[in-house]
């Protein structure tokens, strides 16, 4: 239990996906606008990265090192991953219509989201083994979610912000603002 | 050999058995679409303008498909005008909506014989570069620069210069508002063509100082202010404005207008062409 935590504890913080390891980017800058979207966005990034991870796994495990073909292993993670976010958009569109409609782009993003590639290869290289890396990618996920809501917090409130020079509005202004939020991390990850 | 044939064929089988999943996926848990969008957009005329107030046809039409109550206008489309608004109708089973067109009209008519120019400029031929050196090179510094950079903007080629002002043919123009966007001088708007009288001039100087400048300028005189019958027309800020909600186009301004700055207009376009 104790391991478990600390498992999730490090990925949330200390290995931060966006703010320590700037993966993710597009994602955390697109859909940051608006709190609702962005917590979707990261909810829905945490559950593609959980089932990522239970996908890619066993395949790298039981298909290709056995085979010895672990160099394909990106080529084969981008394909399953990417089929992976087409059924959860199917399944979404089936069953939550409401969360499909609000991720709507957005989903298509997560196929080519380098974070959610990451997590699934770095589990690999770091030789986890699959119970622990399911708590790995949940981390990784949850600290997604926790940089988009940290960040859309900040942009509803720079956007209300009047004294902003005309230069700097919009996106450069956002870009020093995530930042600074990145900063704030670095507090975790220093030995 | 058979190193790559095993990587050739499990990265093909692990592709077919992701798409086999995706195909049941899709075949198990379909769901039926709003065919509503794609019909509309197909009439829409695909220029992505902006006119309707929408980002560009694919906004308008969701935005059309999307509203059950019926409570959006179909007739938005500025471009298509009525015949893409009665398209329109009958796929969403409404009444056909007259458009009322918005035309691009050039608030000055300051053209050479009635103005002149404060320096002679030699630079770069655009009203923007012009703009930027003491304020533009005419005498009236609120009236049109005439380098055309509205008629370069223009999709439909509706605005030629003629006489160092722009004139915009309301036969070709469509209403999409790119000349208002570019206009150094921000003289050119945006009117509904069924109005007949328009002020075309946008000096806000006083009245001697506007007359020193341009003959054809608005001297803030108001007579026009003085002879509408139900008060339409405003001087406001040295400039008569008029109030197209009140106008009820007897022409009393435009014919009392000593310099002709309010002017009768016929914004119809009566042949207008629209694709």
């Amino acid at each position: 239990m104790k391991e478990i935590l600390l498992i999730i504890f490090a990925a949330v913080f200390a290995n931060n996906y966006v703010l320590t390891k700037t993966l993710g980017i597009c994602p955390f800058l697109g859909v940051s606008k608006q709190f609702q979207q962005a917590a979707g966005m990261g909810v829905a990034v945490t559950f593609v990265m959980v089932l990522a991870t239970a996908a890619t796994w066993p395949i790298q495990y039981y298909v290709l090192n056995p085979l010895n073909i672990g160099y394909l292993q990106t080529i084969v993670f981008i394909l399953v991953i990417a089929a992976l976010v087409q059924f959860v958009e199917i399944t979404l569109k089936r069953f939550i219509p409401g969360l499909h409609k609000s991720l709507g782009i957005y989903l298509p993003l997560i196929t080519t989201n380098c974070a959610v590639l990451d997590v699934a290869i770095a589990n690999i290289t770091n030789e986890t083994a699959f119970l622990p890396s399911l708590f790995n990618s949940l981390g990784a996920g949850i600290g997604f979610l926790l940089a988009m809501i940290l960040f859309a917090g900040v942009r509803t409130r720079l956007d209300q912000n009047t004294n902003v020079p005309k230069a700097f509005r919009g996106l450069p202004i956002t870009l020093a603002a995530a930042a600074i939020v990145s900063l704030s991390f670095m507090a975790f990850s220093l030995k | 050999m058979t190193e790559i044939l095993i990587a050739a064929l499990v990265v093909t089988g692990i592709g077919l058995v992701c798409g086999l999943i995706l195909v049941l996926a899709d075949r198990f848990m379909h769901v039926e679409e709003d065919h509503t969008f794609t019909e509309i957009r197909a009439c829409l005329p695909g220029a992505n303008c902006g006119a309707c107030g929408y980002t560009g046809c694919d906004g308008y039409a969701k935005a059309l498909a999307a509203d059950k109550e019926g409570a959006l206008a179909t007739n938005l489309c500025v471009p298509g005008a009525d015949a893409v608004a009665a398209q329109i109708a009958s796929v969403l089973g409404r009444e056909a909506m007259d458009v009322i067109e918005q035309v691009a009209v050039a608030g000055c008519d300051g053209d050479c014989n009635a103005t002149r120019v404060k320096y002679e400029y030699q630079g770069v031929k655009t009203c923007a570069a012009v703009k930027m050196l003491y304020g533009g090179n005419g005498l009236c510094s609120y009236g049109c620069i005439g380098l055309g950079d509205c008629a370069s903007a223009c999709p439909n080629q509706a605005i030629c210069i003629k006489e160092g002002i722009a004139h915009i043919d309301t036969r070709l123009c469509t209403g999409c508002g790119m000349c208002t966007k570019t206009c150094p001088q921000h003289l050119i708007r945006l009117m509904p063509d069924v109005e007949k009288v328009v002020v075309m001039c946008s000096n806000h100087d006083k009245g001697a100082q506007t007359r020193k400048a341009c003959s054809h300028g608005c001297i803030a005189c108001r007579k026009c202010e003085k002879n509408c019958p139900t008060g339409a027309v405003t001087v406001v800020n040295n400039l008569a404005s008029i109030d197209y909600s009140k106008c009820i186009k007897c022409n009393k301004c435009s014919d009392n207008c000593p310099t002709g700055a309010i002017m009768i207009a016929d914004l119809s376009g009566i042949h207008r062409q629209r694709g």
